[in-house]
Parts: structure tokens; sequence; C-alpha cells
């Protein structure tokens, strides 16, 4: 048996049987809270959209905005969870009522796109240092090549005529 | 033409094939007179069942866009209520509730002792389904299904007298 058990069964052996109840009656009470966090309006407002009003609720000051934002205190104060009052701004007032993109049909392009679309540009650059790297870098600027034959000849005179 | 061209054309398709389906999934229908009526099954609002404007066929029916945080909705529903009851011999005022919530829709109907029949629209499907750029809109459709007069805005007891009475009683 664990430690915290031996304590509970001491406990509940010495404590008085009033005092045994009432702790039990503050945990009943107490494991709904625990199960199910809170959330709050400010928590949700930036995740939903005032669907009239085209823009995020927390923008919005409209009066279906205002209603919205009641709608919600209620379920808040009724206990639900933030998904289930998602669920039920969603049944009110349909899709468009959820800020970010749904993850099925049409909706996912929203989220493929983009990592699509990184993918493909992560990929060209790799393509394109690698070419260019087996290129062999920059090209030599124009004349590099040191003189041959004559020019040689005339380089050596010049450097000798000046000892350097 | 080379695969490396070819699949740029192909990238540059699949953007603009993309931003396509967005415009047009946006785009919104404008109903017209004369248009058959964008109709669909909708849940009735705080009800059981489910009911669409093809119910009334055969009937003068007077669709209502409304919703219960829009000012003039409060204003136009009285009259809506008592020119239903004037002229339910022949026409039907179909209220469907747009962009609301069914609480607060409920809760309106009930302060306002609406009698004629509701639907729900989730959302503004509906409104887009009319081409409503707001609520109130409303859209008299004749018995053969098709939209007969479209009133974008609130409507009052003046306006559907003169209005909607004439084209109901066969005289517009």
């Amino acid at each position: 048996m664990s430690r915290r058990g031996a304590f509970l069964r001491l406990w509940v052996s010495k404590a008085p049987r009033s005092v045994v109840l009432l702790g039990a009656l503050l945990a009943l009470c107490a494991t709904p809270a625990l199960a199910a966090p809170q959330t709050s309006i400010t928590d949700l407002e930036d995740e939903v959209m005032c669907p009239v009003c085209g823009t995020l609720l927390e923008l919005a000051e409209s009066p279906q905005a205002q209603r919205q934002r009641a709608l919600i205190r209620r379920l808040i104060a009724e206990g639900r969870e933030k998904q289930e009052i998602k669920d039920a701004l969603v049944s009110q007032y349909g899709d468009e009522v959820l800020a970010l993109p749904g993850d099925s049909g049409f909706d996912l392009t929203a989220y493929l796109v983009p990592a699509i679309a990184f993918v493909v540009a992560v990929l060209a650059l790799a393509l394109g240092v690698r070419r260019w790297r087996g290129a062999g870098g920059d090209p030599p600027p124009p004349g590099a090549d040191p003189p041959k034959g004559e020019d040689a000849e005339r380089l050596d005179a010049d450097l000798a005529r000046y000892d350097l | 033409m080379s695969t490396r061209a070819f699949l740029a054309f192909l990238a540059v398709c699949a953007v603009v094939g993309l931003l396509g389906f967005g415009l047009l999934s946006k785009g919104e229908a404008k109903v017209g007179v004369g248009d058959p009526v964008p109709d669909r099954t909708l849940p009735v609002l705080g009800g059981q069942g489910e009911g669409s404007i093809a119910d009334y066929r055969g009937r003068w029916v007077l669709v209502n866009l409304w919703a219960s945080w829009c000012g003039p909705c409060r204003t136009e529903a009285p009259e809506l209520d008592e020119f239903a009851q004037r002229h339910r011999d022949r026409l039907t005022v179909l209220g469907i509730n747009v962009q609301d919530n069914s609480d607060d829709a409920l809760a309106f109907l009930r302060e306002f002792d609406v009698a004629y029949p509701q639907l729900r629209s989730v959302g503004s499907e509906r409104s887009e389904a009319f081409g409503a750029t707001g609520v109130p809109e409303n859209f008299l459709v004749d018995p053969r299904g098709r939209v007969a007069l479209v009133i974008p805005g609130p409507v009052n007891r003046e306006y559907l007298d003169a209005a909607v009475v004439p084209l109901i009683e066969g005289k517009g």
C-alpha cells in the first residue's frame, strides 16, 4: 500500500466520523472543478468571430456581438468547458463563428497550403544552393588567368625593369 | 514545353483555382423578382420538426428574415403579426431567424407575442441564399413559389397595404 493510502486509512480510523464525512463531502464538491477547468470570456473572444461583423469577437461592439458575449457568459456560468461553448456557438451561428478554419474538407487547405509552400521553398533553396556550389562558386573575374606567350615575356620584362 | 515550365504552369493554375474557388464560395446570389425562391428544409424555431417555404405552396408567403438583436425587426414584428392576422385567408407570414441564438429569438417572439410560424437558419446561410445584406429583409413569394417582391429593409402597415395587398389580391 502506498504511503498516501496508509495515511488515509490511519486518518479515517482516528478522526471523528463527522470530520470524515465532511472531508468526503468537500472532496466530492472539489472533483468537478478539477476535472473541468473554468474558461473565461477573454480566453474565448480571440478564438471566435462575430459573424455579422466579420471580425474577431474581441474587436466587435455590434448588438449581435453583445448578445453573443451574453450567451458565452451564460454558458461559462453553467460551468461549460471551452470546447463545449465553441460547439454551442457553432450550433447557433454555424462554422463561420470559429476564427480558425476546421480540420476537414476544404478548410484543411488553410493548413496544408502554407505547409506545402514551405516545404517547396526549402527544397528549391536547397537545390539552388547545391547547384551554385557544384558550379564552383563565383566565376573568376575577367583577365584573372596568368598571361601566356608574348604577354608573359612582356610582363617579366616590365617587372625586371622596375626591379620588383 | 520543358518539365520545369509545365510544373510552374501547374502551380500557377492551382493558385488561381484556389483563389477562384474561395471567391465563388463566398459569392452571394441576389434573388430577384420572378426567380424561384431559394428554399430548403429548416428546423422549426423553438419547436419540434422542420419546415420550408414549399410547405405553403398554393398560398402567398411573406418571408421575413430577422434577428432578435436587430432594432428595426422590433418595430416591424408587431406590424407583420397584425398583417398576418388580417390576411390569413390567402397569405402566410413566415419568419426565418438568422444570425441569432435561439434563446434570444424565442424571448423576442414572446415579448412581441408573435404568432406567425418561425423557422431557424444556423448562421447566415439563409441570408446568403437570399442575397440579403442585413436584417430585416422581406420577400413576397407567390403561390407557385416564385419571388414576387423583394423588400430590403423593414416594413410597416402602410407599406404592406400599398405594395403587398394589391399583389395578393391580384390587382398588382
